[in-house]
């Protein structure tokens, strides 16, 4: 008996703790355990680097990335024989600076990458909300359309959808949105579902709160963190997915540039020039690697328990 | 057995749901008498091809007749081979699985020990390596792997062919390619379910009897491990399929997966329905035996819908 009564005096006086720290500490104690974490630190600063390769790619390529030169074609990177120092990592087929072609290729990478996870995830949250908040039929309705959505693998759907509406950047970011919603919708659902079985849920309804007000106010801030570490981690997804359909020929088309499309290019060469399908490749991996370990330090941080 | 029955009542909603959206995909693609007419056809040709086809008809009558053909499993001829397109995706399924299977086959070659050791030499330097090539082959884009693989073991070091396929040796390129993205997966949740498994009591029960530490590792240990990763793999069916898609189109692997990218590209929708209706009814099946072998290796699992 002694012990229930001292429990909830304990984790009150951690709250009390926790809430009078301001919130400059909080994003101090943040960055302390950002820099503990040695991968993501390395996150970070890819992310970062990327980041600012795309912001100021105009800024810092080298050469034209679309201007075709003819007399300098597959010219290989600057350590190889005939390699030259004009081009750092070589030439493609058309003679075009395949390093100036990265950086701005990093723009719609980025740009695909986290607007489509906008997109996917202000579905997903909505109806995995009202899923699991709701229930009943309409809880039914959107589980039935989240099962018809697994049943197609994404990149066959996004293939078919792309097909028929045509490709175009908004198409490309709106295709990988409204294929990639369902795996917010299940876990959003699923938090929700655990949430609203709460006491402070359970009072606030007794007072007289109103649906639109327990969600926004007791259910969506305690899902949040959840669904910003799934968030940043499908950025990845969805930078992998739109190289794909680039490679496959119904994402990006020429002229502009992609990761996806210069590797897709670089393969009728692999037999003579192995650097052009392979620093498009390597600037994925790269970014996507960077990526997973900002999510997942993110996930340690905000959300540990789904560890 | 109830269980078994909402199961399957609970795919009828989803077929339809999907026999919706591909319906309408195809009806947006626009009008396919301009594809199957030579330029020359007059407007008369046309609309009789266009009435004879139910063009004309309301699109809620086009649906139904749609469906009825659907359920009797015909989704039209293809334009481009002239065939029925549900033979010519069903002829090129057995490649597909072939390469499926042997993926599977790599990826579990790779991912138990992998796992299995990582889990035990937990915080090494051996677990950092492994944890560390999972990570970086769920990075890499798939495709790119196998332009990679390709490069090495086909262009420089003459071992493999380059792409098609008629010999074992035409297998190996694009197995391995699948396979590591899927033993990339499978690694991390062998890890974490064996690091789960060795905190359970009936572990140190095992120890303490004395019992040789493979012995538990092996027998107590990686029995119930293997459990929910079975479970979570097979769930990944759909992903599966997708990578075939991709694997398949860079080794030319004469597969579902490479017809189906062609077929998108040449805008020849009975190919692309029939595929997808296959691969649709492939992944619930699987999906369903998923929850059902669940339940079987573990009685303590209860749905609560």
């Amino acid at each position: 008996m002694v012990t229930k009564t001292e429990q909830p005096n304990e984790q009150a006086l951690d709250v009390n703790n926790h809430s009078a720290k301001t919130s400059s500490s909080q994003s101090k104690k943040w960055i302390k355990q950002l820099l503990k974490s040695k991968t993501g630190t390395v996150g970070l600063l890819i992310v970062v680097s990327v980041i600012l390769m795309a912001i100021f790619a105009d800024l810092i390529v080298p050469h034209s990335h679309s201007e075709t030169n003819v007399a300098d074609r597959l010219i290989p990177p600057f350590w190889m024989d005939g390699g030259s120092s004009e081009y750092i990592l070589g030439t493609d087929n058309l003679g075009r600076d395949i390093l100036s072609r990265i950086i701005i290729g990093s723009q719609v990478s980025l740009l695909v990458g986290i607007s489509s996870v906008i997109v996917a995830g202000a579905i997903g949250l909505s109806l995995g909300l009202i899923s699991g908040y709701y229930g009943k039929w309409i809880d039914q309705v959107i589980m039935r359309l989240v099962d018809s959505f697994l049943a197609i693998p994404n990149i066959l759907f996004m293939l078919i959808i792309l097909a028929v509406i045509g490709t175009s950047l908004p198409a490309i970011i709106l295709v990988l949105g409204v294929t990639t919603w369902v795996i917010y919708a299940r876990m959003v659902r699923s938090e929700t579902l655990s949430i609203k079985e709460r006491d402070y849920v359970k009072s606030a309804r007794a007072i007289g709160a109103n649906d639109m007000r327990i969600i926004s106010k007791y259910i969506l801030p305690n899902v949040i963190s959840s669904f910003i570490v799934i968030a940043t981690l499908n950025v990845a997804t969805t930078i992998i997915l739109e190289s794909s359909l680039s490679f496959l020929g119904l994402g990006i088309q020429s002229p502009d540039v992609s990761w996806g499309l210069m590797l897709s290019d670089g393969r009728d060469y692999l037999a003579t020039s192995w650097w052009v399908a392979t620093f498009p490749g390597l600037a994925i991996t790269i970014t996507v690697l960077g990526i997973i370990f900002l999510g997942d330090w993110l996930r340690d941080v905000l959300d540990p328990k789904t560890k | 057995m109830r269980f078994f029955l909402t199961s399957v009542i609970k795919i009828i909603p989803v077929l339809f749901i999907i026999s919706f959206i591909v319906f309408f995909l195809v009806r947006l693609t626009g009008d396919p008498v301009s594809l199957m007419l030579p330029e020359t056809a007059t407007d008369q040709q046309r609309e009789d091809l266009r009435n004879s086809m139910g063009l004309n008809d309301p699109v809620y009558i086009q649906y139904l007749n749609y469906m009825a053909d659907v359920v009797r499993g015909n989704f039209g001829d293809s334009y481009k081979y002239n065939e029925p397109a549900l033979e010519i995706v069903l002829e090129r399924l057995p490649a597909s699985f072939t390469l499926a299977i042997s993926s599977m086959v790599v990826a579990t070659l790779i991912a138990v020990p992998a796992g299995i050791y990582s889990a035990i030499k937990r915080n090494t330097f051996i677990d950092v390596v492994i944890t560390g090539s999972s990570v970086l082959g769920k990075a890499m884009p798939n495709f790119w792997l196998g332009i990679m693989l390709i490069l090495l073991f086909a262009v420089h070091i003459s071992i493999f062919p380059v792409s098609g396929s008629g010999t074992i040796m035409h297998l190996v390129l694009p197995s391995i390619t699948l396979g590591t993205a899927i033993a990339a997966e499978m690694t991390r949740l062998i890890r974490s379910s064996m690091l789960e498994v060795l905190g359970a009591e009936y572990i140190r029960t095992a120890r303490s009897k004395g019992l040789l530490e493979t012995v538990v590792v092996n027998k107590h240990a990686l029995r119930n491990a293997l459990i929910p990763v079975v479970t979570i793999m097979a769930l990944q069916t759909a992903t599966l399929i997708g990578g075939t898609l991709i694997t398949e189109t860079v080794f030319s692997w004469p597969g579902m997966g490479q017809l189906l990218v062609q077929a998108v590209n040449a805008r020849d929708m009975a190919i692309v329905q029939a595929a997808t209706f296959i691969i649709a009814i492939l992944v619930i099946l699987s999906n369903l035996m998923a929850d059902l072998t669940y339940r079987y290796l573990d009685p303590r699992i209860k749905y609560d819908d």
